[in-house]
C-alpha cells in the first residue's frame, strides 16, 4: 500500500471515530500536561532555593558557639559566653584560606523617629560583614574600624526601616533616631534585597559597628557568633578546617576532643535544601508517572473496547487484498497521530498550568526542554504501544477468523 | 468451455475444537470454468461456507489441492494470498461487511487503496464507474447505515468488482433480500458474467439458482450433484415484465 493511501486510511479511520480518537487523546493529554507541571514546579523550586542560598553570600562560613547544656537544660545556639574578640583575631592571623572574619551580636532595639516607631533586630559587626554577605549601599557611606574602635553611635539601616520611620521615599542619611533611648546617626541605606528563603523580609535590620552595639546596647563582653568567608569556593573545606584548629587550640581542647562549637558552611546549607528540593522532585515525578500510567491504561482501555469492531474492520480490509503489514502501518500511523497531536496538546496545557501555579500561586516554575521530550516521548510510546499491541493480534489472523471475531 | 479458473482436488478441512473435530469438507473435486456462473446449493452445515472461504483465499484447506487461474495456491505465503485477494477475486458477504461510518464511494475504493499501481485519480473514477453498474451512482457519499439492504448488496458487489477480478465469489447475497431485490442482485451479476467474469454464489433458493448455468449441490462435506442449468432465467426481462406492486396497491 502506498504511503499516500495509509495516511488517507488513517487519517479516514480517526475523524470517523472523533469519540474515540478524543479518548484516546485526552490519556496523553493528562500525562504529558501533569508530568510537565509537576516537573516545573520541581525545577522552579529547586532553582529558586539556589539563587536564595546564593544571597547569603559568597562562600560563607558561620561559626556559633556550641549551646551549652547547663543543668541538662540545652540553651539556645549561640547563647554559650565562650566566644570572644580573641578567637576572631585568630582566625584572622592564622587562616590563610580565610578572607574576611567578623564578629557578630544581634539585639532587638526599639526605633524612634519623632512620633515614629519600630521594632527590628540590630546587628553588631565589622564593616568586612559587607563583603562577606555580598550587601552593598544604596545611599551614604559604611561605617570604619575606626568606628568600631571608638564605639561611635552610627548605623546603617535596611529600606524597611526606612520607610517605616521616615516614609517610603526619603532619604533619612545624616538624620538621627534613638534606638533603645541611645541615638544613632543613619550614615547608610542598604540595597533592596528582598525576602529570603525562609520568607523573611532582608531589609528589616539595622547594622551598626560592633562593639557599639556589644558594649553600649548590649553590655556584653562575649561575642555571640562569627561570621567567615574563604577566599574561593573549593576553599570552603579547608577555611573550615582551619578554624577548627584554630578555635580548638584557643579553648584548650586536644584534637580528639568535640569542638565546643559548630560551624556551618554555605554548601552544608546548599547540599541541605537542594537534598529537601530532591525529594519533592521524586515524590512530584512519582505522582506525574501515576497520571501518565492512568493515561496509557486509558488508551489501552479504549483500544480493548474497539477491537472487537476493529479486528471486524481488520477483516474486512484483508479480505480486499491488505496484507497483514498494511494493516498494522495504518494502525501504527493512527497512534502516532493521536501521540503526537496528543502530546503537542498536552504540553501546551502543561506549560499553560505551569504559567497558572507561577501566577496564583506564585510558586516558581522552570521548564526545561528535556521535560518536555521526555514525556513527549514516553507518552508517544505508551499511545503507540497500546493502539499497535491489539492490531498487531488481529493482523495475524486469517481474514474468514478476524470477520467473524466477536 | 474453454480453461479451468478454479480447480480443486480432494479438498479437506477440518475445525478442530479441543478434542472435538468437525469435518466441514471431506474431499471436493470440482472444476469451474472461465466465463461459469455457479450456484452451490446444499442443507446448512454441509460445507458451502467453508467451500467458498477456501476458494477466495479467506482461510487455507487441511489438505488437498486449489489451483486458481493456474496457480497453486497452497504455496502461497500469506501476503502473496492478500496480493491475489487482491487482484483476482471479489469476494461478497451475506452479512455485505462495509465499513461502517465510511462512505459507499469509499468503500468501493478500499481494494483500490491496496493496489500500488493505481493513481488515486483513476481509484475514483473506477470506483464511480462501479458504483454507476450496479446503479448506485447517485448514492456515492452515503453512509451503510442510510441505504437499504438491496443497495448495501449492491454497494459490496461494486466493491467486488472495482479491480477487475477473474472470479466473484458471494456467499448468499441474496440470503438478506426481498424477491425483487435479489432479481435485481442476479441481473447485475449476469451482467457481469456476460461481460466474461466467472461468478459463483452460494444459494439455498432454486429460483435465484436458475437464474446461473450450473448447479452443485454439497451434502455432508461432499458434493453428490452438479446439473446444467436447462434455460437460465432472465433477470433484465423478468424484471421488465414485473408488475410494481406498491404503485398497484396506491391505485
Ligand atoms: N470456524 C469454525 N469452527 C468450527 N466449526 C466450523 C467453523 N465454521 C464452520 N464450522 C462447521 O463446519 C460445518 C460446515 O459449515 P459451513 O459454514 O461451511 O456450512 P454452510 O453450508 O455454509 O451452512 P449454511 O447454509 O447454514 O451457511 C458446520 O458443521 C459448521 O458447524
Ligand atoms: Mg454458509
Amino acid at each position: 500500500m502506498k504511503v499516500k493511501n495509509l495516511l488517507i486510511a488513517a487519517l479516514r479511520s480517526l475523524a470517523k471515530n472523533k469519540m474515540r480518537t478524543f479518548l484516546t487523546m485526552l490519556g496523553i493529554i493528562i500525562g504529558v500536561a501533569s508530568v510537565i507541571a509537576m516537573l516545573a514546579i520541581g525545577q522552579g523550586s529547586k532553582q529558586s532555593i539556589q539563587a536564595q542560598i546564593s544571597t547569603l553570600g559568597t562562600n560563607v562560613l558561620m561559626i556559633w558557639p556550641q549551646a551549652s547544656s547547663a543543668g541538662g537544660v540545652r540553651q539556645e545556639a549561640g547563647s554559650s559566653q565562650k566566644m570572644t574578640l580573641e578567637d576572631v583575631t585568630a582566625i584572622a592571623d592564622r587562616c590563610p584560606s580565610v578572607a574576611y572574619v567578623t564578629p557578630q551580636v544581634r539585639s532587638s532595639g526599639q526605633l524612634v523617629n519623632g512620633n515614629m516607631n519600630w521594632r527590628t533586630s540590630v546587628y553588631g559587626v565589622y564593616p568586612n560583614y559587607f563583603e562577606i554577605r555580598n550587601l552593598n549601599l544604596s545611599n551614604g557611606n559604611l561605617f570604619t574600624m575606626n568606628d568600631d574602635r571608638s564605639a561611635t553611635k552610627v548605623c546603617v539601616v535596611g529600606q524597611t526601616v526606612v520607610t517605616n520611620l521616615f516614609g517610603s521615599d526619603a532619604d533619612p542619611v545624616g538624620s538621627f533616631i534613638r534606638i533603645n533611648k541611645i541615638p544613632f546617626k543613619i550614615i547608610g541605606v542598604t540595597e533592596k534585597k528582598g525576602q529570603n528563603a525562609f520568607g523573611q523580609d532582608q531589609d528589616d535590620m539595622v547594622i551598626a559597628p560592633f562593639s557599639t552595639v556589644q558594649k553600649r546596647m548590649m553590655a556584653i563582653t562575649y561575642i555571640q557568633s562569627m561570621l567567615a568567608s574563604a577566599k574561593s569556593e573549593p576553599q570552603i573545606a579547608a577555611a573550615s578546617q582551619e578554624i577548627t584548629d584554630v578555635l580548638k587550640a584557643k579553648h584548650n581542647l586536644g584534637p580528639s576532643e568535640d569542638p565546643d562549637f559548630t560551624i556551618r558552611t554555605q554548601t552544608d546549607i546548599a547540599n541541605a535544601a537542594t537534598a529537601t528540593s530532591g525529594i519533592l522532585t521524586i515524590l512530584l515525578a512519582t505522582i506525574a508517572s501515576i497520571s501518565l500510567l492512568v493515561g496509557g491504561i486509558g488508551i489501552m482501555n479504549i483500544m480493548l473496547v474497539s477491537v472487537t469492531e476493529r479486528t471486524r474492520e481488520i477483516g474486512i480490509r484483508m479480505s480486499v487484498g491488505a496484507r497483514g503489514r498494511d494493516v498494522l502501518l495504518q494502525f501504527l500511523i493512527e497512534a502516532l497521530l493521536i501521540s503526537l497531536l496528543g502530546g503537542f496538546i498536552g504540553v501546551t496545557l502543561g506549560v499553560l498550568v505551569s504559567q497558572l501555579i507561577a501566577n496564583i500561586l506564585s510558586w516558581p516554575v522552570t521548564i526545561t526542554i528535556q521535560s518536555i521530550l521526555m514525556s513527549f516521548i514516553f507518552s508517544s510510546a505508551i499511545g503507540i504501544f497500546f493502539g499497535w499491541y491489539p492490531a498487531r493480534k488481529a493482523a495475524g489472523l486469517n481474514p474468514i477468523d478476524a470477520l467473524r471475531y466477536e | 468451455m474453454g480453461k479451468a479458473i478454479i480447480s480443486v482436488k480432494s479438498l479437506v478441512k477440518v475445525y478442530k475444537m479441543g478434542d472435538v473435530e468437525v469435518h466441514a469438507l471431506r474431499g471436493v473435486n470440482v472444476d469451474i470454468m472461465k466465463d461459469d456462473f455457479v450456484a452451490i446449493m446444499g442443507k446448512s452445515g454441509s460445507g458451502k461456507s467453508t467451500f467458498m472461504n477456501i476458494i477466495g483465499c479467506l482461510d487455507v484447506p487441511t489438505r488437498g489441492q486449489y489451483l486458481l487461474d493456474d496457480v497453486d495456491v497452497s504455496s502461497l505465503t500469506k501476503d502473496q494470498l492478500a496480493n491475489l485477494r487482491n487482484h483476482k477475486i471479489g469476494f461478497v458477504f451475506q452479512s455485505f461487511n462495509l465499513l461502517s461510518r465510511t462512505s459507499a464511494l469509499e468503500n468501493v475504493e478500499l481494494p483500490l487503496m491496496y493496489n500500488k499501481k493505481i493513481a488515486s485519480r483513476e481509484m475514483r473514477e473506477r470506483s464511480l464507474n462501479a458504483l454507476e453498474a450496479v446503479g448506485l451512482a447517485d448514492r456515492a457519499h452515503h453512509f451503510p447505515n442510510q441505504l437499504s439492504g438491496g443497495e448495501q448488496q449492491r454497494v459490496a458487489i461494486a466493491r467486488s468488482l472495482v479491480n477487475d477480478p477473474v472470479v466473484i465469489l458471494a456467499d448468499e447475497p441474496t440470503g438478506n433480500l426481498d424477491t425483487r431485490t435479489s432479481i435485481e442482485v442476479m441481473g447485475i451479476f449476469q451482467k457481469l458474467n456476460h461481460k466474461g467474469i466467472t461468478i459463483v454464489i452460494v444459494t439455498h433458493e432454486s429460483d435465484i439458482a436458475a437464474f446461473t448455468k450450473r448447479n452443485i449441490t454439497f451434502r455432508d462435506g461432499r458434493i453428490i450433484k452438479a446439473i446444467e442449468v436447462d434455460k437460465p432465467r432472465n433477470a433484465m426481462d423478468e424484471l421488465a415484465n414485473m408488475p410494481v406492486m406498491v404503485e398497484e396497491d396506491e391505485v
